[in-house]
């Protein structure tokens, strides 16, 4: 007796009962449990309460028969494989093809053969089985689908808090990004840096899904902190190209361009390690400037060759900068031709409202490859007037009763440190303990920035303002910056701090020296007054944002005074 | 797409050569191009002819290599390049890693 590996449970219906008891005979020898029915009304009852896992069906049968049982069967076993096998003693081609078009997988001729019977029952359990395997693993991948889409939606709105406190919401920024960019490596921050100039990046991680959206997480909070501390883009890409290195794999990078849009002074500061090219409009001429790559990504350099040189260019309110993704210039057609960095000039070009351009950048890669694709993120910003943007009110979290009132500090910084190490993020710490000027922190962060880079620049490096008149001049200004700096051995800036108390509130004046030439501070405030082009802000804007500013009769050291009076 | 190894003995220099789309369906080939040698090149020389597009995690395969080459004081050399393949090699500005040709 051949013996089934496991016993099935085997639904036999024949309205003949010898026949019936006869096959149940037969294929409970084989080890299955049977049930049966007399016809096919009972068949479909017994089906629907029992569940057999395999059914022999005679054709013939009266009230319903086996075709239409064997329908009715299929229909209530669904998805799963209900095997039926027909039992017949018909010969004719016609009636064997209606056994199966009616949904039946056999069949069995009378008088049955027990070894060609058993031999039947094995195969069908076999492809029962693979049929109930193949369902339990679509079920599964259902399953984790669902579980990977919840995940990501979790992952994202933890994200989101993180990524998206910054201020992309500000009306001088327009950017268009998939919601699931993060899950593409694409990665967008902007935020407001403490003198209310704005610090913009977007990056592409090597790569897509879950790898690609981790070291976003890091990315995001170097970014947020480190802006939020008054560092500069030199200290904030070297922190973040230190971490990536540190945390990604050697194959995993990420290509980013970061900004610094510094409003006061109507620049833009660039660095673009392996985004394809930005660009700079400026609206009055429409020259599009490339911002080129001018590094490798972030992540792939030791923090010894790590290069942070950054380019600076000169705009006036309205300019815009655009930055895009490797996914515009690299949307291929049909014919695997991309779409290249020309024919996205061609787009600038033509566009005619640059509030619309994001609309006709798309609309031509639409033309191109004849459908839209919307993995790709794109930014635009614009320049705009000093102080015109509303920045979001500083959250402390300290309540303000160990502010320090009393105290004095001096420091002073030589030519080895001047080269390497921007001292205003500590400062601002230190002087943000002092509650009552936390109102006017913006303020003081610009004064204090101004006054150090004239004291370093103007002084120390004698680099003269007037270079910066206009674009070109500019570029040779920061090329002259960067040289002179580097070849610098002597020289200092000194820096003076003394807070008081003063009725119920306080003063924290500034006193500022250099090792330079110095310069004949009246004549230079008198002509900056009329002053409006790219050099001279400087001073102007010291004298504006702080209660008093003085110079020096030989202009090498300034002194500027903040006070506040006693908080509610 | 598909990876090829040869290994010169006089030279002590492995050239792997790829056709086609060189991407993540590359990665184990390519690995297996660099891994599997019997006597470890002193020299690597990676053929771009017949590549015709790259994508970033092909950057990240030709860091590994480099990585796995001895890092900074690896010898890899890009050569024969499309204009294309080029352009991507100079965006990332891979020229300040590799000796491109």
């Amino acid at each position: 007796m051949l013996a089934a590996s496991e016993p099935l449970t085997v639904l036999i219906a024949d309205d003949n009962m010898t026949d019936r008891m006869l096959l149940s005979s037969i294929v409970r020898r084989q080890g299955h449990r049977v049930l049966t029915a007399s016809d096919g009304q009972e068949a479909i009852e017994v089906f629907q309460a029992r569940r057999p896992q395999l059914v022999l069906l005679d054709a013939m049968m009266p009230v319903i028969d086996g075709f239409e049982a064997a329908r009715q069967i299929k229909e209530l076993a669904g998805d799963a494989l209900v095997p039926i096998i027909f039992l017949t003693s018909m010969t004719e081609e016609q009636a064997l093809v209606r056994c199966l078009e009616a949904g039946g997988d056999d069949f069995l001729a009378k008088p049955y053969n027990q070894v060609i019977l058993a031999a039947k029952i094995k195969a069908m359990d076999r492809l029962r089985r693979l049929q109930a395997t193949v369902l339990d693993q679509r079920d599964q991948i259902t399953r984790h689908h669902g579980y990977l889409l919840n995940e990501q939606r979790v992952a994202k709105a933890v994200f989101d808090q993180v990524a998206h406190s910054g201020c992309l919401s500000s009306p001088n920024i327009r950017y268009l990004q998939s919601p699931y960019a993060l899950f593409n490596g694409d990665l967008l921050l902007a935020a407001f840096t403490p003198s209310g100039g704005m610090h913009l990046l977007l990056g592409d991680f090597t790569g897509h899904g879950l790898p690609a959206a981790v070291g976003a997480m890091p990315l995001a909070e170097v970014f947020y902190g480190m802006t939020a501390k008054g560092y500069g883009m030199a200290e904030i890409l070297r922190e973040m190209n230190a971490k990536l290195k540190r945390i990604l794999p050697v194959d995993m990078f990420c290509c980013a361009t970061l900004l610094y849009l510094n409003f006061q002074r109507q620049v833009v500061e660039v660095w673009n390690g392996g985004m394809p090219d930005g660009y700079l409009r400026r609206m009055a001429s429409d020259e599009h400037i490339p911002l080129r790559s001018r590094h490798l990504p972030l992540g792939v350099l030791s923090r010894a060759s790590f290069q942070e040189k950054t380019e600076v260019f000169s705009m006036v309110p309205g300019d815009r900068l655009f930055l895009c993704s490797d996914g515009v210039i690299d949307t291929a057609d049909s014919d695997e031709e991309l779409f290249g960095v020309d024919r996205l000039q061609r787009v600038f070009e033509l566009n005619r409202n640059p509030d619309l351009l994001f609309e006709d950048i798309h609309a031509a890669l639409k033309a191109f490859r004849g459908e839209s694709r919307d993995d790709v993120s794109m930014v635009q910003v614009e320049m705009v007037e000093p102080d015109s943007l509303e920045q979001p009110a500083t959250i402390y979290s300290d309540s303000g009763a160990s502010s320090p009132l009393n105290w004095s500090m001096s420091l002073e910084l030589r030519a080895d440190t001047l080269k390497r190490f921007n001292p205003l993020p500590y400062l601002l710490q230190l002087l943000q303990e002092i509650h009552g000027l936390r109102a006017q922190s913006g303020a003081l962060y610009s004064v204090l920035s101004e006054l150090y880079s004239n004291a370093l620049e103007h002084g120390v490096l004698g680099l003269d303002s007037s270079l910066k008149r206009d674009a070109e001049g500019f570029a040779q200004y920061y090329d002259q910056r960067n040289t002179r700096l580097n070849q610098l051995k002597d020289g200092y800036v000194r820096m003076h701090f003394l807070v008081q108390p003063e009725g119920t509130g306080g003063r924290l004046t500034i006193d500022v020296e250099d090792s330079g030439h110095g310069f004949d501070a009246r004549q230079v405030i008198a002509r900056d007054a009329e002053e409006t082009g790219l050099s001279g802000r400087g001073l102007k804007l010291i004298r504006q944002l702080s209660r008093s500013a003085q110079w020096s009769e030989d202009g090498r050291s300034a002194c500027v005074e903040f006070t506040w009076e006693a908080l509610a | 797409m598909a990876v090829n190894a040869d290994y010169s003995a006089e030279g002590k220099e492995l050239t792997i050569s790829i056709q086609g789309r060189f991407d993540f369906g590359s990665h184990q080939d390519f690995r297996n191009a660099y891994e599997r040698v019997n006597e470890k090149p002193k020299a690597y020389r990676i053929d771009l002819k017949q590549t015709t597009y790259l994508d970033s995690s092909a950057l990240g395969m030709l860091l590994l290599l480099r990585d796995h080459a001895g890092g900074d004081s690896a010898k890899v050399r890009l050569v024969n390049s499309n204009s294309d393949v080029k352009k991507i090699l100079a965006i990332s500005n891979f020229d300040k890693l590799f000796e491109i040709q």
